[in-house]
């Protein structure tokens, strides 16, 4: 890769040999009309505008940048500023997406949306826009992570989604996205596939990407605007990885900004119960991109294991894994237990709850950020917020009377 | 013996051809060879193979149970190979061998495909490959003479038949309908039409329709429009319920049929 080569720049299908089109042929076709739909949606102010519009009026975006003071005295001599994620609509940054797909939904003409979820919020995210569009909407989910995420398949319902649990595999999220790809190859004529982060095939990598690159576009200009400079560090939290590449895109060609992404390590990085795909994974091919995974040496995938279901997914999106072959963002692990301390740090200091996913995030900042030179800014993106984790986080800390 | 051959042969004899899966390991490695011999000695023209994988996205419920089943009972890919070699090393029929991609990429392109020719094997159906992604695999197909199957949907574009027709050899796998595997009551009327937009590329590759064929009236009128009828959950199923008796029985019914 040369210097002046844009990182930014690159699109897909490919990020170095990561990426591609691994999927059945029969969902050939809707791909490329995905792809040429959103190709032409992105040039057509009709389209630019009315997400714009529905940005603000009614996901409430620009979301605002709080500077954690009193956090950030755990994580040594350095300023943490949060990306607040958690405040828009629905409580995390994935509206950010499915605004965006579900307005090419109605621009393809189809009626009907499916999602897969693990933690819940995806598919919250869908069945509110679904609700909004008027679309039929069906999110597969987990049979697992119906049971560890009970409130959020209530809400779904109540925003009139179909939840089906899905009881093959794993019945977690890998299986989630198995049962939505068989029902998009049978239903592709009237439905869409809302995948919810960067991973799957060509064009979803790079369109989840770009409708959540808002993040990252925003949070570089507040920075320039209300503080006067870039922070050296850019962190985020990585399951499939969407937020972090929101976050990291705007950033991508500052070369003086460097990218943190951390990983759930579950029960610790050299046991069995993880789901640190980039640490400990080999590159394979999963739910129709080539990609780093968790397999074992016949390809079957590995089940990953994370307290919270948001990163509890044994792949990751291919552009993560091109951007650490390139060494330009670098991915650690964060077990289960600092994610819980850093949740709890991060209420009583600041008094902003996280969702567990995004405090594997906070997390890593407190761990790493000692690391850095004196007087370092570090910027993470606060994906989510921990309502949904209640009653994990009450069960963990005793609060619900079952202490851990 | 190459599976076009056999399905080339048949079709200038104006005679149907049945083509069977099953997947290796199920129940186990030992129990599923006996299950193929038995399909290829009751009247299957082709065998598939099937590679047990954790995550089969074209596939339905009841080859999803039995692969897990496979799995569960420690199906590996080395021994995979012994169970190639044990069903080709007993009958007269060619045997592709059907697998998702990230088996073949994990145990390596070409060493699985040696493998595969060193046991017996005439070549692999790939259902989530699609040509634009096959480089790798087309070159060391080419080089060992291994016969690779696509598939062509109701969806495809006449350009991309046109591609299939192109890099496919033994025969290219006509999916009857938008959809995944397992018996439906109606064939969806597309199959005929993916047949005869495959057909209108002008290939001399066969064409075989799968997907959702499950008694003998479909086997019939697959054949009178293609050059195969491919089958599988049904005969998962017989096996399931019925042993290898019953399994016998199907193939041999569906056979008849045509």
């Amino acid at each position: 890769m040369s210097e002046n080569q844009s990182l930014k720049a690159q699109n897909g299908p490919y990020f170095g040999e990561y990426g591609g089109r691994f999927v059945p042929e029969s969902l050939i076709a809707a791909l490329d009309e995905l792809e040429a739909t959103y190709q032409e949606a992105k040039q057509d102010p009709t389209f630019t505008n009315e997400l714009k519009d529905l940005n603000s009026s009614y996901v409430g975006r620009p979301s605002i940048i709080t500077e954690v003071p009193k956090f950030a005295a755990l994580a040594g001599d350095v300023r943490v500023f949060l990306k607040r994620e958690d405040l828009n609509h629905t409580g995390s940054h994935k509206i950010n997406n499915v605004i965006g797909q579900a307005l090419l939904t109605k621009r393809m003409g189809k009626t009907r949306m499916i999602a897969e979820t693990g933690a819940g919020q995806h598919g919250v995210a869908s069945a509110t826009a679904a609700a909004l569009f008027g679309l039929e909407c069906v999110v597969y989910m987990g049979e697992i992570d119906t049971e560890r995420q009970a409130l959020n398949v209530a809400r779904m319902k109540l925003l009139g989604a179909k939840v089906v649990p899905v009881t093959t595999g794993s019945r977690t999220l890998k299986d989630a996205i198995n049962e939505a790809l068989r029902d998009w190859v049978t239903n592709v004529e009237n439905t869409h596939y809302l995948l919810g982060t960067v991973a799957g095939p060509h064009p979803f990598p790079t369109m989840v990407r770009d409708f959540h690159s808002i993040i990252g576009t925003e949070a570089r200009e507040q920075m320039l605007t209300d503080y006067g400079f870039l922070p050296d560090v850019v962190a985020a939290c990585v399951g499939g990885g969407s937020n972090a590449i929101g976050l990291f895109h705007a950033f991508l060609d500052d070369q003086n900004v460097r990218m943190w992404g951390f990983e759930a390590a579950g029960e610790g990085m050299n046991t069995l119960k993880h789901a640190a795909t980039l640490n400990k994974g080999k590159v394979g091919v999963l739910h129709g991109a080539k990609s780093y995974m968790l397999q074992d040496e016949d390809g079957q995938t590995i089940e990953s294991h994370s307290i919270s279901a948001g990163m509890d997914y044994p792949g990751v999106g291919p552009e993560h894994s091109w951007l650490k072959d390139l060494n330009r963002a670098q991915y650690f692990g964060i077990t289960d237990d600092e994610a819980m301390q850093a949740l709890k740090a991060l209420s009583q200091t600041e008094g902003i709850i996280p969702a567990i996913e995004t405090a594997h995030a906070l997390a890593g900042v407190i761990k790493h950020g000692s690391e850095l030179p004196s007087g370092s800014s570090v910027l993470i993106n606060l994906s989510g917020r921990g309502d949904k984790d209640m009653e994990t986080v009450g069960k963990y800390f005793g609060f619900l009377g079952e202490a851990k | 013996m190459t599976v076009q051959s056999v399905l080339s042969e048949l079709s200038s004899k104006d005679q149907p051809a049945l083509i069977g899966y099953f997947p290796a390991g199920y129940p186990t490695s030992a129990e599923s060879i006996e299950a193929c011999v038995a399909m290829c000695e009751s009247g299957v023209d082709v065998l598939e193979l099937g590679v047990p994988y954790s995550d089969p996205v074209m596939d339905g419920l009841v080859i999803q149970q039995a692969t897990e089943i496979a799995l569960a009972n420690g199906f590996k890919l080395n021994n995979f190979f012994e169970t190639l070699k044990a069903i080709t090393s007993r009958v007269s029929k060619p045997v592709l061998v059907m697998s998702y991609w990230n088996p073949i990429l994990q145990y390596g392109v070409k060493p699985f495909a040696e493998a595969l020719k060193e046991s017996g094997g005439a070549g692999i159906i790939t259902p989530d490959l699609i040509p634009d992604e096959a480089g790798e695999w087309l070159a060391v197909s080419e080089e060992l003479d291994l016969e690779r199957v696509f598939l062509a949907t109701p969806s495809s574009s006449a350009e991309r038949l046109k591609q299939v027709a192109k890099v496919s050899k033994g025969f290219i796998y006509a999916v009857s309908t938008m959809g995944i595997t397992g018996a439906r009551e109606d064939l969806d009327a597309k199959a005929k039409a993916v047949v005869s937009g495959v057909k209108a590329t002008g290939t001399e590759v066969p064409v075989c329709v799968g997907i959702g064929i499950s008694t003998s009236d479909q086997v019939t009128e697959v054949n009178s429009y293609a050059d195969g009828a491919i089958v599988g959950s049904v005969f998962i199923k017989a096996y399931r319920d019925g042993g290898l008796a019953k399994l016998r029985q199907v193939v041999h019914e569906l056979k008849a049929g045509n």
